[in-house]
């Protein structure tokens, strides 16, 4: 692997442009095609192009198992708190309006939604990356 | 707005954050595992009772999800009959747990522990979303959410063969999912909508397509897999028995029954009776299969020589008596099938609880190992013998009651053979039952060239934390034969929801 040059430099161009676009797919959510789950699928797939041109070792250096569980649970957190924060400003779980209309600040939930969706794009980013390390982990444990 | 008028969607909510709780605080130290699941699920059942209660009292509840009203948004429903699938699902949930601490620690590796319970806290957390969603397409959610944690949790038993029992159920498990996407496809098409309650208001509009048939069929073809109903059961004895003992007491009390609810919920408040007995008749074939079902099982659990398989058996046998019910479909029959939905849940909690006792003290389920055994484990035995007097039907425990009223419903309809093949099948299951109480029983320990029986000397009478639920369960079948009024409160209810098609 380490001696393919043109696979190296082209997923080293590519990989900032994927991790973009998936950050602009997961924002994009609040208000037309796209969302979370999308998103955090093609931010893994860039941590699969990773995986495939620099090699396992390298990738894990950056996140590791410890790393990936953490995020999962801020990002279920992120969603679950926005929920629960709902509730206790007298709405139904998730109802966006109740939060604005109790901090009084217009169009704030239009920001929820994508706080929703950036916490699920982060939970499913995690999950997926995850999944390959698993799948592509040479029979170690990773659990 | 209080806290009671959101305890729909706290019922979901809290043990999916409990259940990151255990991942997050389990890394530090595994000791948080068993309190938070412990906690969780106790609180889930006590607020279960509540909203029964109160459903009893003051009708449907209806909650919209971040408040968008039906068909926009998602609803969640808890009326008389699911509200007492959710009460009696916790029940089994609560008293799993309090097992698990134990058997967990024996036949788990340590490593996976933390995973275990996160696991089974989202098991729990799926199989509760599919009892009270009102939303067809999330039901198909929640069941994909509780079947990828069942293959899971199967696959985590330290016996290598739990792999591939695993991985067949994750096979048929997956058949089953997409059967019941295409079903719940053709619905919308058919309707445009997947909400349930507006998909019963305007199906009979289409009552002729073969959409809907077709989708009909999927539905029943997929969630006959999951419920383990008899020609599509392959999955379960492997499943049962090779699974860690608390999973095989969850899974074969609490899913299997959300599954059987599942089937009940699409085929009385989805398509009505007014379909499934007049417009596509399928009720007599159902009563067919679920005969076939209560005698083939009952022969096959009498063929094994495993107690755990055995139970299994027993299990496929069991369901068929709850479809039973919906194929006579009418009142009495309805109100024993659900009784006997409580009922094989707690009876056959309670006896697989002993069989993963047993395998806890000597190690193995091998019947003809356990010759003797009521000397050094007798509360163990006696909680079997409770439990399988239950599973007979020997009066005055809940298994009597709930195949009294499916017999009376049999003559009602006038179905005189359908009701010989119930006592039959009672027969076959003091077969089976009577075979391990001979056993444990009256059998002598005797030595053989194997030295197999110096196991029994060192076998104690299992640990209270495993031995009180156990042994409340084995209780609970008598309590609730002899006050099966208290049941009838809410049975009633609920056949007259299932039946009005409201």
């Amino acid at each position: 692997m380490m001696e393919n040059v043109v696979i190296r430099t082209v997923s080293r161009l590519a990989v900032p442009f994927i991790q973009i676009f998936a950050l602009y797919v997961i924002v994009h959510g609040a208000s037309g095609a796209g969302g979370g789950f999308q998103g955090g699928v093609v931010f893994a797939a860039s941590f699969i192009l990773m995986i495939i041109a620099f090699g396992m070792p390298n990738v894990r250096r950056r996140i590791d198992n410890r790393g990936i569980m953490w995020l999962s649970v801020i990002g279920i957190a992120i969603y679950a708190g926005i929920g629960f924060l709902a509730l206790l400003m007298g709405g139904n779980f998730l109802e966006y309006a109740a939060i604005e209309a109790a901090l009084g600040i217009p169009h704030l939930h239009g920001i929820l939604i994508d706080l929703v969706e950036a916490g699920i794009g982060i939970a499913v980013m995690a999950a997926m990356v995850s999944i390959i390390f698993d799948i592509a982990g040479n029979g170690e444990e990773s659990s | 707005m209080t806290i009671i008028n959101h305890i729909p969607v706290l019922l979901v909510a809290i043990p999916i954050l409990a259940s990151l709780l255990i991942l997050g605080l389990g890394w530090y130290d595994r000791r948080f595992c068993y309190p938070i699941a412990l906690i969780t699920i106790l609180s889930q059942f006590l607020a279960s009772i509540a909203v029964l209660l109160q459903v009893l009292d003051g009708g449907t509840i209806r909650y919209h999800l971040g408040n968008w009203a039906p068909p926009l948004g998602i609803e969640l429903v808890i009326d008389s009959f699911n509200g007492f699938i959710l009460v009696v699902i916790l029940l089994l949930a609560f008293a799993t747990i309090i097992y698990a601490r134990r058997s967990v620690g024996k036949e788990i590796t340590p490593d996976k522990i933390v995973s275990f319970y996160v696991l089974f806290q989202l098991l729990v957390t799926g199989l509760v979303g599919m009892t009270i969603t009102g939303d067809i397409f999330n039901l198909y959610v929640f069941l994909e959410i509780s079947s990828i944690t069942a293959y899971t949790l199967i696959a985590s038993s330290r016996k290598p063969h739990s792999y591939v029992a695993s991985f067949n159920y994750l096979i048929l498990g997956s058949i089953a999912a997409g059967f019941i996407l295409l079903g719940i496809g053709n619905l919308y098409v058919a309707t445009g909508t997947l909400n349930m309650a507006e998909l019963a208001v305007m199906l009979p509009a289409s009552y002729h397509l073969a959409t809907v048939h077709s989708a009909f069929l999927f539905l029943m073809i997929g969630f006959s897999i999951k419920a383990a109903f008899f020609p599509l059961h392959l999955w379960l004895p492997d499943a049962y028995a090779e699974s860690p003992s608390a999973v095989t007491v969850l899974i074969s009390t609490v899913m299997a029954k959300v599954s059987v609810y599942a089937l009940f919920r699409i085929l009385f408040t989805v398509f009505t009776t007014a379909y499934i007995i007049d417009s596509f008749p399928v009720t007599r074939f159902i009563l067919l299969m679920a005969t076939v079902a209560i005698i083939a099982g009952a022969i096959l659990a009498i063929a094994q020589e495993d107690l755990k398989r055995m139970l299994a058996y027993s299990s496929i046998s069991q369901i068929g008596y709850i479809m039973f019910a919906l194929g006579v479909a009418n009142e009495i029959a309805l109100e024993g099938g659900l009784l006997h939905i409580l009922g094989h849940a707690v009876m056959k909690g309670c006896l697989f609880m002993v069989a993963g006792v047993i395998i806890y003290r000597m190690g193995t389920s091998r019947l003809s190992d356990m010759k003797g055994l009521s000397k050094t484990m007798p509360i163990s035995c006696a909680a079997f013998a409770l439990a399988g007097a239950s599973m007979i039907g020997i009066p005055p425990t809940i298994g009597f009651m709930s195949k009294y009223y499916l017999v009376l419903g049999a003559f009602e309809a006038g179905l005189w053979p359908y009701a010989a093949v119930l006592l039959v099948g009672s027969l076959l299951a003091a077969i089976y039952i009577w075979r391990f109480i001979e056993i444990v029983y009256f059998g002598v320990p005797h030595g053989d060239p194997h030295g197999d029986d110096h196991k029994n000397a060192t076998a104690r009478e299992a640990p209270l934390s495993m031995l009180a639920p156990m042994v409340g369960l084995g209780v609970l079948c008598l309590l609730f034969g002899i006050f099966v009024e208290v049941l009838m409160q809410a049975v009633g209810p609920a056949v007259l929801l299932l039946l009005g098609g409201a």
